[in-house]
């Protein structure tokens, strides 16, 4: 019932931010022009940019002082 | 060895198992042992989202449609990511008013209005029986890929009698659990455990099924991913694949379907029924909201790899690869695993959202109607209960029966083949009302009507249109011309807007209608005051201070309350009500008034199992001159955030006086200890000046008395009270020169002097009297001059001061003095040693206390030191003034007490 600690509120913020910064067009675009030999570097890109953000979502939420 | 008969046997030795656990599950319920109290178990039952589309679908997309399948999964990362602001907040607030369903949802945030809970309820129905449909589909068609290999699955599928199908079967045992495990209780916000046991169960099934064959397609088909990568760069068709050219819709195609998932995530109905509906615990959300998002990861860790080698391979139909690869393969077990990993997806999602669905279509259709007819009023007791146990449980039936028969009759059509994200933009229309209500207090219910009708009839037209003009069931000239040939009207590109990918194109159309018409309606209707209380308690359900004490102020009788109570939900849970309350509802009780607060715990009760609207109408009917206390919730929730801000500021007022007490406590300690200081030093210096004084007095009495008194006596006693005079005046001149000191009063004649000849005239000063003494004192003065900024006679008393003490402290048989003077680091230090006792380490600050005197050592000296006291204090504070220091210091040659006197140096200029 405790409302939300203003810094772990900023921090999730920030992490959202930062989500659709990753999975959208602009940072996209720039990784799926790389060039490349094999299929490309987009799925590659993708799978590493998702752990990042469920790594930091878990260090987030784990952590004690969340509250 | 793949004969019908195992594959029987493995479909429903699984479904079986499923039922062992769900009874279980339910078993230790009633214990009270819950098996779902885990944040880990809430993760995985979020995890229906993965249904068999998931499971063979998103393969089946991959191969065609590159990357873009993977935005079905990062759209609910998103929002796992965000569930501390708004699912965290739905949650409290189903708990708080009992919520049952989305659509009992949407209904309670819009003053319980039974006209919106239907439309959702009916909304739900036509967009997800498709849906369930798609499931059982794919339960038969992977049945038949499993029996037919080699050969094409299709001939069996045409030939055989629907009765035959396997997937029919399947949904009547699936009826059979829901019914058993689905509607055990005529609470709806009761939990299912049982189920939610047995869904998570079927999500782990299905991620080890799926990593299974993603592991053997990569590393036994395969050399590992560098191997299958290197093989698929070769073909040049299949390098492209995985770029965003491959996305419909490219760039905004990809926007659009992130949006799409991330919106229906939130508002399917099975997504709402495990986020919200089945949570056990509100802290276990922070654990889902990145254990969920892996879950995803890892189930889709797998799908390029198979889609490119399914491509490479030639291995048929995209939506089949991963029962395909393993089975050319000439592999058994793993085809098995792989099936029921996919029937397992596929049983999850139609078990869940069978329940969801069948508590809308009893809440919010039928009971409605129900209690439109007044016979049913006057029913026996708790017969509505059974009643409504018997609708949800038909219900069940008909909703599998209704998505079989889809399937059935229209399965091979494109509508069917694309439903799950024609579905997917279906529930993302419940979006607007769902979250604009949870922030916008002015959202209204008639703004939610029609932006929800309007969204839908968007939907329909822009996705379900032309779904059945594709399965020829339309003129295909609607989707090339548009009706009438009115070309702006065409449903792919409503008002011209082409080039765009379906999908976005109907959610950007109805989004944006829906969420228009809600908003500005909103700005021009009233709502009621019942809207009002729900609005505020929707918005404000994370205030910390919200009210639970009752908001209504109505009259009835508790007899009446009990009766209506009995009538609906049967004795039992009537009893449980009141004995909550108080006591037991007693019939002499009847006529007593019932309170607020029995009133608002009968209207949860019977929310929790009729749905918000229902239980609303039901209280009405009992409660007369019904009050609401809007004005006054509005007032307390504004004051509670006004008295946030006052506490805060009262807080830190109260730590800033708490501040200045500890201040003013500490100033008064140092004025206490001052005052005793000083009682002290009156009191010594009262001591000390009483003593020659004493002396004289006597020796003067003794003259005046006795004046015949000898010559030599009496230059004697003369000679004593000189001396004591003098030492009285010399007492009185310290004392004098310590209080102007310590005032600073005393005036200093600063100005440049040689300390070095300083030196040498003080110890010429004293060395006589250190000849008669036998002392020996020596001198070592390593700079001449050495320059510094004082008062010569002051300087002079600090070092006759210090020789003195010296000499009196010297070892008595053989007493040596050093006195050193030299340069270091821009400052001039005049030191002056003995070969006394010296002085212990934690006295040498003593020393410079006033009327602090050594006790000598006993056994060397048992009487006081001649002196004061006061030449060491008067020393220092020169010192000070003069911007010097005095201290003692361990001994550096002679090995008693060294004393330092540290000036800075003056330039010679």
């Amino acid at each position: 019932m405790t409302p939300l600690n203003p810094r772990y509120r900023e921090r999730l913020l920030a992490l959202v931010i930062l989500a659709l910064v990753l999975f959208c067009p602009p940072v996209l675009l720039i990784i799926d022009r790389l060039p490349s030999s094999n299929i490309g570097w987009l799925p590659g890109y993708l799978f590493g940019a998702w752990t990042v953000i469920i790594g930091l979502t878990a260090w987030l939420m784990e952590h004690p002082k969340r509250r | 060895m793949r004969t019908d008969v195992l594959l029987l046997g493995a479909v429903f030795g699984y479904l079986g198992l499923l039922f062992l656990v769900a009874a279980w599950g339910d078993r230790r319920a009633e214990q009270g042992r819950s098996i779902i109290g885990s944040p880990t178990v809430y993760a995985l039952s979020i995890a229906v989202y993965c249904t068999a589309w998931t499971f063979y679908g998103s393969v089946g997309r991959a191969a065609q449609f590159g990357p873009s399948f993977l935005l079905i999964y990062l759209g609910p990362t998103v929002a796992m990511l965000l569930s501390p602001f708004i699912i965290r907040k739905m949650v409290r607030i189903a708990a708080r008013q009992r919520i049952t369903s989305i659509a009992d949802f949407i209904s309670a945030r819009y003053g319980k209005s039974t006209g919106l809970g239907a439309l959702v309820a009916l909304i739900s129905l036509i967009t997800i029986t498709p849906y369930i449909a798609l499931q059982l589909k794919a339960i038969t068609v992977s049945h038949a890929v499993l029996i037919s290999y080699p050969q094409s699955a299709e001939s069996i599928l045409y030939n055989e009698r629907f009765w035959m199908d396997r997937s029919l079967w399947v949904a009547l045992v699936l009826a059979v659990f829901i019914i058993l495990f689905g509607t055990r209780y005529l609470d709806a916000s009761e939990r299912h455990e049982g189920m939610v046991a047995a869904i998570a169960l079927e999500s782990l099934v299905k991620l080890v099924a799926f990593l299974a064959v993603g592991i053997f397609v990569v590393f036994s088909l395969f050399e590992g991913p560098g191997a299958l990568f290197a093989q698929v760069a070769e073909t040049p068709a299949l390098s492209k694949l995985m770029h965003l050219e491959s996305v419909p819709g490219g760039v905004t195609g990809w926007v659009g379907m992130f949006i799409l998932a991330f919106l229906a995530f939130l508002t399917l109905p099975r997504q709402f029924q495990v986020l919200v509906v089945e949570n056990v615990d509100e802290q276990h959300l922070a654990r889902a909201s990145w254990l969920f998002p892996l879950y995803l990861l890892l189930i889709n860790l797998f799908v390029i790899p198979i889609a490119l080698a399914g491509l490479l391979l030639d291995a048929g139909d995209p939506d089949s690869f991963v029962l395909i690869l393993p089975l050319s393969a000439g592999l058994e077990g793993l085809p098995l695993l792989v099936f029921i990993g996919g029937l397992s997806a596929a049983t999850g999602m139609v078990i869940v959202e069978t329940i969801a669905l069948s508590t809308m279509v009893s809440n919010q259709l039928v009971m409605p109607l129900l209690l439109r007819f007044k016979k049913l009023h006057v029913g026996s007791t708790g017969e509505l209960a059974h009643w409504l146990l018997r609708i949800r449980r038909v219900a069940i039936v008909l909703i599998l029966l209704l998505g079989y028969l889809y399937h059935a009759l229209i399965g091979d059509t494109y509508s069917l083949v694309t439903i799950g994200l024609v579905s997917f933009v279906g529930a993302a229309q419940f979006a607007p009302a769902l979250l604009i209500g949870l922030y916008w207090r002015g959202a209204t219910q008639r703004g939610a009507m029609v932006g929800l009708i309007a969204g839908f009839l968007t939907w329909g037209y822009t996705l379900l249109l032309p779904g059945f003009a594709q399965s020829g069931w339309l003129d295909t000239a609607l989707l090339t011309d548009g009706p009438w040939g009115v070309s702006w009207l065409t449903p792919y590109a409503l008002l011209g807007l082409d080039g765009w990918d379906i999908y976005s194109h109907s959610l950007l159309w109805s989004m944006l209608i829906n969420a228009s018409l809600l908003v500005g309606i909103s700005l021009f209707t009233r709502p009621t005051p019942l809207e009002q209380t729900q609005a505020a308690l929707f918005t404000e359900a994370l205030h910390p201070n919200l009210p639970t004490t009752a908001l209504q102020r109505g009259q009835t009788t508790q007899g009446a309350l009990h009766e209506l109570l009995v009538r609906y939900l049967g004795l039992n849970a009537a009893q449980r009500v009141f004995k909550k309350h108080s006591n037991h509802f007693e019939l002499d009780q009847q006529d007593r008034p019932a309170s607020d607060d029995l009133i608002m715990r009968a209207e949860q009760a019977l929310a929790g199992s009729l749905g918000n609207a229902s239980a609303r109408v039901l209280i009405n009917s009992v409660v007369r001159g019904e009050a609401l206390d809007i004005e006054s919730l509005l007032s307390m929730l504004d004051t509670t955030t006004q008295t946030l801000e006052y506490n805060r500021r009262l807080k830190q007022k109260s730590d800033e006086l708490a501040r200045i007490g500890n201040d003013l406590q500490s100033a008064n300690n140092r004025l206490r200890e001052l005052d005793r200081l000083k009682d002290e030093f009156v009191a010594m210096v009262s001591h000390e000046l009483r003593t020659p004084l004493t002396s004289i007095r006597a020796f003067a009495e003794i003259l005046a008395s006795q004046p015949g008194i000898a010559e030599p006596k009496r230059q004697h006693f003369l000679s004593v009270m000189v001396l004591e005079s003098q030492r009285l005046s010399r007492l009185i001149d310290e004392i004098l020169d310590l209080a102007q000191l310590e005032s600073g009063r005393m005036s200093l004649h600063a100005m440049p002097l040689d300390l070095a000849a300083l030196a040498d005239h003080s110890v010429e000063t004293v060395a006589r009297l250190h000849e008669d003494r036998n002392i020996r004192l020596d001198v070592s003065i390593d700079e001449r001059p050495a320059q510094v900024v004082g008062d010569a006679d002051r300087l002079e008393q600090i070092i006759l001061n210090l020789l003195d003490n010296a000499s009196k402290f010297a070892n008595p048989t053989d007493p040596r003095i050093l006195l050193r003077l030299y340069k270091k680091e821009q400052h001039v230090y005049l030191c002056v040693e003995d070969n006394g006792v010296g002085i212990a380490e934690n006295a040498r600050e003593l020393v410079f206390e006033k009327f602090h005197q050594l006790q000598a050592n006993d056994q060397l000296t048992s009487q006081r030191p001649k002196g004061s006291g006061l030449g060491l204090p008067i020393s220092r504070a020169i010192a000070t003034h003069l911007g010097g220091k005095l201290w003692v210091e361990d001994p550096q040659v002679l090995k008693g007490a060294c004393f330092i006197l540290e000036l800075p140096e003056a330039s010679i200029d």
